[in-house]
């Protein structure tokens, strides 16, 4: 076992307490492990599919369209182009004599069929290599169609998943700035950085709304091209989750002077806190919408309190385990398990910066584990040594939690209820009791053999680690 | 209506694919991979392919799936990828220590023309792989082939890599059965140790990606051929291959190498099908069909005997992968369903005119859409309505918009379990594709029915 941390990543591994934070992170894959991280194409693809009235076309060999076919389950109230997947399939030939014939032909039959709001074409590693002028295709189609046509440079060897955050991120600013803007409310937001996952955005948009705010833009969950066309007319850009979308908050703030805010819409404590960040900003405006939120607040936790004592009282004293993409997520998460009354043991991400592990640093407390671009093996020895109760990941580390007979709750791409907001918290209380306390558990070995997980003593952190902490 | 925006009209497409019925050749190599014991796959490109490949096949098996990357950047693109290769080895070796790197190449690694070869003579010379350790490869560009020929690239790397022939031959048969799950795998060698047939099965994932619950993780877990297992396969007696395109290139490259005669059948998927593998198996290994199998075949019999009323004459839309969907229209036509739009993302020359001869007698124009895509599949069935869809869980938007059943079978299955487990190739696993046609035309049929005709005994 002393093996499973390579030498190179020991100071991507810190166990708060030892020793001074220093944490290593933003760095390149280690070349040969088997690493949960994923590529610029990805994080482009997951940020604009949502838009659900845009074509969304696939330069590339068909492998990159197949594996992000309706990949998260980003919900549409209107229409459903976002759930097809089109891709210029490319050959051979292609990739000798250039693939931008092929792109125009595809993008004019496309339009002509489905008539979209707009277009974006998405670049991939081969195009990146040879060269294909996807800008200058899409100059040629916008002419002739009329439809925005929006080249998104999302080539997957430039970078990790926040290089495709980027991208996505320019090309929807190409957008903005077109539309009218002339009907829009001073009290008004773009929600960036929600993706509509089992209809969180849906329960978001109504809070504010209830606060007496229009939201202009979603972006992206249930999103449309034209409000990102007219979304520099909002106040205000309120931004949730670490990387996604922030950039694009920056670039609007840039050219037309909007403010943005951070927020997070997971736990009670956060999302309690987002409400009132932006009743704050508007307070000027509207004397009373503080005092509106307070009552929505109070309202929401009025009903939430007494239905979460319920799981609060099983979950008590249980240990978590972390690792999620963007560290930002993480944030509301341990927050949310405090509420519960849980532990947090292990906490990490793919693509945290600096920031956002000094700040995790920060919200931990002491002797839980913080942990970059992490591997299977290192998370299986942190989830068995630390007698994890319930694990939240993605689609790569539920099956390792369960062979391990650790409790699993998918907070990413597959989670299947809403998790944000103050419905949300109990949906997640739930899902963990479900989890945690399934009965499932009571037939695996590791428990039948061990005493009850929990109980114990919580077991020092393997030498290796410790060591690698002071290196 | 998800598909809403599938007009009925079809047009000429020749330059797009539109909700795709294949996927690119890595995942095939990572999957075949996975049935060597003891080896970690390897993808030679940009992180992005291996998290997919990796994710897909979680998704369908529900099982850790590991494999690592070279993790490609900018500069790797520029400079080519060696140095990221020979970095990869050396950690893949000294960390997890597997006894075999599988590595297969992207579109990435192909296009700025990275020798794999060369790379692992370079990690070889350099000392990164330890003795008695094993890199093989296979070139599986992306703009070439599909899923399927990926697999069976990697199929044929065994081979090229490991069969040695010692100039005599040994009592063992080698079967390769195709890009299949890991209980059809399971079936397969049960199917030949109850015939007494001693076998060499490669690529083998069970027990790899059907695992039990243990309380444990296992980077390697306890299934897959050996390296000892391939590299006997050259002095076998002779091989059995199952699927064409799947099995075929291995097949034949054994025979060249070291004089090992194959044949290569379709997927044992059906009676016909079935009776054809263990016929071949009874006569390439001179025993006799034991009772077991006899049984077997009559219970298979049996059900379509009782129930062939309720197959008859019933439409079915198809989408897949060739060896499969050959030996799968073979099976629906030979119980009197008449399979009308079959559609394949994957090129096999043979395969319009196999379809042809076996659905010859379906008294039914056949559409056959190769290479062809979902949303063709989806606009024929607009314009010809099917009774059954047989395909994998992207078909799932088709059967609710157009509220027609569906039996999940293919790659991948994301929304259901037991593939894994439970077989649909042999007699057995005809059975098990029965119940479930039956399942889903019959609670169709008690759905729809009127409340005076609603039966009680069907």
């Amino acid at each position: 076992m002393s093996a499973t941390v390579f030498d190179e990543r020991r100071n991507q591994i810190h166990r708060k307490g030892d020793t001074p934070f220093d944490l290593a992170c933003d760095k390149d894959s280690l070349a040969g492990a088997v690493s949960q991280r994923a590529c610029v194409f990805c994080g482009s693809r997951v940020v604009l599919y949502p838009i659900a009235d845009a074509l969304h076309l696939v330069h590339g060999p068909i492998g990159c369209a197949a594996y992000t076919w309706d990949i998260r389950g980003a919900l549409s109230s209107g229409p459903e182009l976002h759930r097809l997947s089109f891709s210029t399939d490319l050959r051979e030939r292609d990739i000798i004599f250039g693939g931008e014939d092929k792109l125009y032909r595809a993008l004019i039959e496309l339009i002509d069929r489905h008539a979209p709001q707009a277009a974006f074409v998405y670049s991939t590693c081969i195009v990146g290599i040879i060269g294909d002028d996807l800008e200058g295709v899409s100059r040629r189609v916008e002419k002739e169609k009329g439809i925005p046509v929006i080249p998104v440079q999302s080539e997957g060897f430039k970078g990790n998943k926040r290089a495709g955050y980027h991208a996505a991120c320019r090309a929807m600013f190409r957008l903005t700035g077109s539309g009218g803007t002339s009907a829009i409310s001073a009290k008004s937001i773009n929600i960036l950085g929600d993706f509509n996952l089992a209809g969180e955005l849906w329960i978001i948009r109504r809070y504010y709304e209830r606060m007496g705010i229009e939201v202009v833009a979603n972006v992206t969950g249930d999103g449309r091209v034209a409000d990102l066309q007219r979304a520099h007319g909002a106040a205000l850009n309120v931004v949730q989750c670490s990387g996604s979308t922030m950039d694009l908050a920056k670039m609007m703030q840039a050219e037309y002077g909007t403010p943005f805010l951070r927020v997070s819409y997971f736990g009670v404590e956060d999302m309690a806190e987002s409400l009132y960040t932006v009743a704050r900003f508007f307070e000027d405006l509207d004397p009373e919408i503080v005092s509106r939120t307070r009552e929505l607040v109070k309202e929401e936790l009025e009903s939430l309190y007494p239905e979460l004592e319920k799981y609060r009282s099983a979950l008590a004293g249980k240990k978590a385990a972390i690792y999620v993409g963007g560290a930002f997520k993480a944030f509301s998460l341990i927050k949310a398990f405090r509420l519960v009354g849980m532990d947090v043991v292990l906490v990490g991400s793919q693509t945290g910066t600096k920031e956002d592990y000094q700040e995790l640093y920060e919200i931990t407390d002491r002797g839980t584990v913080i942990v970059d671009d992490t591997n299977p093996l290192e998370l299986s020895s942190f989830l068995q040594d630390r007698h994890v109760d319930v694990f939240v990941g993605g689609v790569k580390e539920r099956p390792i939690a369960y062979k391990l007979g650790v409790g699993f709750c998918d907070h990413n791409h597959e989670r299947k209820t809403v998790l944000a907001g103050f419905q949300g918290m109990l949906n997640f209380a739930k899902e963990v009791h479900s989890s945690v306390m399934s009965p499932v558990w009571r037939f695996v070995p590791r428990h039948t053999t061990n005493s009850t997980p929990g109980s114990e003593e919580p077991a020092s952190v393997p030498e290796r680690l410790t060591a690698a902490g002071g290196a | 209506m998800l598909l809403r925006h599938t007009p009925k009209e079809i047009t000429d497409r020749k330059i797009l694919t539109i909700n795709p019925a294949k996927t690119c050749q890595p995942i095939g190599a990572m999957y075949a991979a996975l049935g060597i014991h003891n080896c970690l796959p390897h993808s030679h490109g940009s992180q992005g392919c291996c998290a997919y490949h990796r994710s897909t096949l979680t998704r369908h098996y529900k099982e850790p799936v590991m494999a690592a990357t070279s993790s490609f950047t900018e500069g790797a693109s520029v400079f080519g990828g060696q140095a990221n290769l020979v970095q990869a080895i050396d950690n893949i070796f000294t960390i997890y220590e597997p006894d075999v790197i599988a590595v297969h190449t992207t579109c990435l690694s192909e296009t700025i023309g990275d020798d794999i070869p060369q790379i692992a003579r370079k990690a070889e010379a350099d000392g990164k792989i330890p003795p008695g350790k094993y890199v093989i490869h296979v070139n599986t560009p992306s703009y070439v082939g599909t899923h399927v020929t990926g697999f069976a690239g990697m199929t044929k790397a065994m081979v090229d890599y490991f069969a040695e022939s010692a100039g005599k031959k040994i009592n063992q048969i080698n079967i390769i059965p195709g890009y299949v799950e890991p209980s059809d795998m399971e079936e397969i060698r049960r199917i030949a140790e109850v015939m007494g047939v001693r076998t060499v099965l490669f690529p083998d994932t069970s027990g790899v990606l059907n695992r039990p619950q243990t309380g444990k993780y296992d980077m390697f877990p306890p299934g897959g051929v050996t390296v000892e297992a391939l590299k006997s396969t050259g002095n076998s007696q002779a091989t059995i291959a199952l699927g064409q395109l799947a099995s075929g290139p291995a097949a034949r490259a054994l025979d060249s190498k070291c004089k090992v005669p194959c044949e290569i059948l379709d997927l044992p998927i059906g009676l016909k099908a079935t009776d054809r593998f263990v016929d071949t198996l009874r006569r390439t290994a001179g025993t006799d069909v034991p009772d077991t199998i006899n049984i077997e075949r009559g219970r298979l019999l049996d059900i379509i005997t009782d129930m062939h009323q309720y197959f008859y004459g019933k439409k079915v839309a198809l989408a897949g992968d060739p060896d499969q969907l050959i030996a799968l229209t073979e099976f629906l036509v030979s119980i009197d369903m008449w399979p009308i739009h079959i559609v394949s993302g994957t090129v096999d020359k043979d395969f319009q005119a196999r379809i042809k001869e076996i659905t010859q007698y379906v008294p039914h124009p056949v559409n056959v859409g190769i290479p062809g895509d979902l949303f063709l599949l989806h606009q024929w069935i607009k314009n010809e309505p099917v009774d059954l869809l047989v395909g994998n869980t992207y078909m799932k938007y088709i059967s609710r918009d157009e509220d027609i059943p569906l039996v999940r079978f293919g790659f991948p299955v994301l929304d259901r379990i037991g593939h894994g487990y439970f077989p649909t190739v042999g007699y057995r696993g005809g059975m098990r594709l029965l119940e479930k046609i039956l399942d889903v035309l019959l609670d169709r049929q008690d759905r729809d029915a009127k409340e005076e005709s609603f039966e009680l005994v069907m």
